[in-house]
């Protein structure tokens, strides 16, 4: 299933629905580095409150797309890990190293504004 | 049929005498209750069995297990026995005495009665057999029923404790909004670092806590399975957005995750929890002055 990404302000917020395939991962990066650009986006998130595993293939991935993401300019949230998801996910040594993460989409969306705040470009892309 | 009532007859001759027998038997520890008792008392002093309880103690104890034991040979039941020695167990066990020591005087209790059995029959050999028939069999069975009262009554105490310390185990604690601290007090086995680093994550969840304080001051030593599964829990903790700083290493703790390699690089560690809640307050952007100085 594809995974649908809303633009909200300056920010990208891919939402993802279902179990991906690595199709679907391949699909979501491909995206992303796309609107970033076309978007002038400051800060993406990826919410996978929904995923209920995560393999080595999509930690992977995930972390391509924060790095790829870092490259075209903004910085990426991943939000939502459930507990289970984390723990096994430490164990399979997929720690997402360097990746900023955070509880749920209300605390990505603070973090971004956080680490955002000095680039001037955030205040006036919200008013338009 | 026939064979049946040819055999009666016999078994319930050699029962009476048995029975006889033990009743003359109990007859005569009664008669000689005083002194075969002290004989006792002295013995285990001597032993040094039960060196935690005083003369005064050892003698009232082993005036009741005396007439216990008799009790028992007498009416060949070892209820009563069973529970005066859980009774007795529950008293003696938090005061540190020994399987060792129980079992201990019980043989000796054994030895003196049939010291004495000795000294009376001596000069009918033949009679002696048979009351050491009858006595060796039940005195052995009762020995075994203190012992192993004393060894299930220290399991269950065991057991009671186990279950305590794990219900104790792992308060995960809210301070302040977003900050948690999760003290961990005493051995940490595998079972409970699960158990921890569930409720930790699950806390971290319902409390939306980005900040999260484990003080280790109550944990005094570390093996790698635990310090590994402590940089997991810090792992994990961060994907769920929570920074993790871990308080309170005893130098000991300290030198063993050293000396066997863990890589704490990832672990932000503060001296102690004081330490820690503040690191945390600053993290969250709390700032914490007295009273007067916010006034003026």
């Amino acid at each position: 299933m594809e995974v649908p990404i809303l633009k909200q302000g300056s920010y990208l917020i891919g939402s993802v629905q279902s179990a991906l395939t690595d199709a679907d991962l391949r699909q979501l990066r491909d995206v992303l580095v796309a609107k970033v650009g076309r978007f002038r986006s400051l800060g993406v998130i990826v919410d996978v409150t929904a995923m209920d595993v995560m393999d080595s293939f999509a930690a992977r991935t995930l972390s391509d797309i924060a790095q790829m993401v870092r490259l075209r300019g903004a910085q990426m949230v991943i939000v939502g890990i459930q507990p289970e998801v984390a723990f096994s996910m430490v164990q399979l040594g997929l720690t997402l190293e360097g990746v900023a993460t955070a509880l749920d989409l209300e605390e990505g969306l603070s973090l971004l504004d956080m680490t955002t705040k000095n680039r001037g470009r955030n205040d006036l892309a919200r008013l338009r | 049929m026939q064979k049946v009532q040819d055999r009666d007859p016999v078994v319930l001759t050699t029962k009476e005498t048995s029975a006889e027998l033990l009743r003359e038997l109990v007859a005569h520890l009664r008669q000689n209750r005083a002194q075969l008792r002290e004989e006792w008392a002295r013995l285990i002093t001597e032993a040094k069995l039960l060196t935690v309880m005083t003369r005064e103690e050892i003698f009232a104890e082993a005036t009741s297990v005396y007439d216990n034991y008799v009790e028992a040979l007498e009416t060949g039941t070892l209820e009563a026995l069973q529970a005066y020695s859980r009774n007795l167990s529950e008293r003696i066990i938090p005061r540190g005495v020994q399987t060792d020591e129980v079992l201990g005087i019980v043989l000796l209790l054994r030895d003196v009665l049939a010291r004495s059995l000795f000294a009376r029959s001596r000069t009918d050999f033949d009679k002696l057999n048979r009351i050491l028939d009858a006595y060796e069999p039940a005195a052995n069975r009762i020995a075994t029923t203190v012992a192993v009262g004393f060894v299930q009554e220290r399991e269950r105490t065991i057991r009671e404790q186990q279950e305590a310390i794990r219900e104790l185990s792992t308060p995960v604690l809210q301070v302040r909004e977003r900050l948690l601290i999760l003290p961990i007090i005493g051995v940490i086995d595998p079972q409970r670092a699960r158990q921890l680093t569930e409720q930790l994550l699950r806390g971290i969840r319902t409390n939306r806590a980005r900040v999260v304080v484990i003080d280790i001051t109550g944990v005094a030593a570390m093996d790698s399975n635990v310090a590994n599964h402590l940089v997991l829990t810090v792992e994990a903790s961060r994907l769920l957005g929570a920074t993790v700083i871990v308080t309170g290493l005893s130098p000991e703790i300290a030198q063993t995750l050293v000396n066997i390699g863990v890589d704490l690089t990832k672990m932000n560690t503060v001296g102690d929890l004081q330490g820690g809640i503040e690191e945390a307050e600053r993290l969250l952007g709390y700032k914490v002055v007295p009273v007067e100085k916010a006034e003026s």
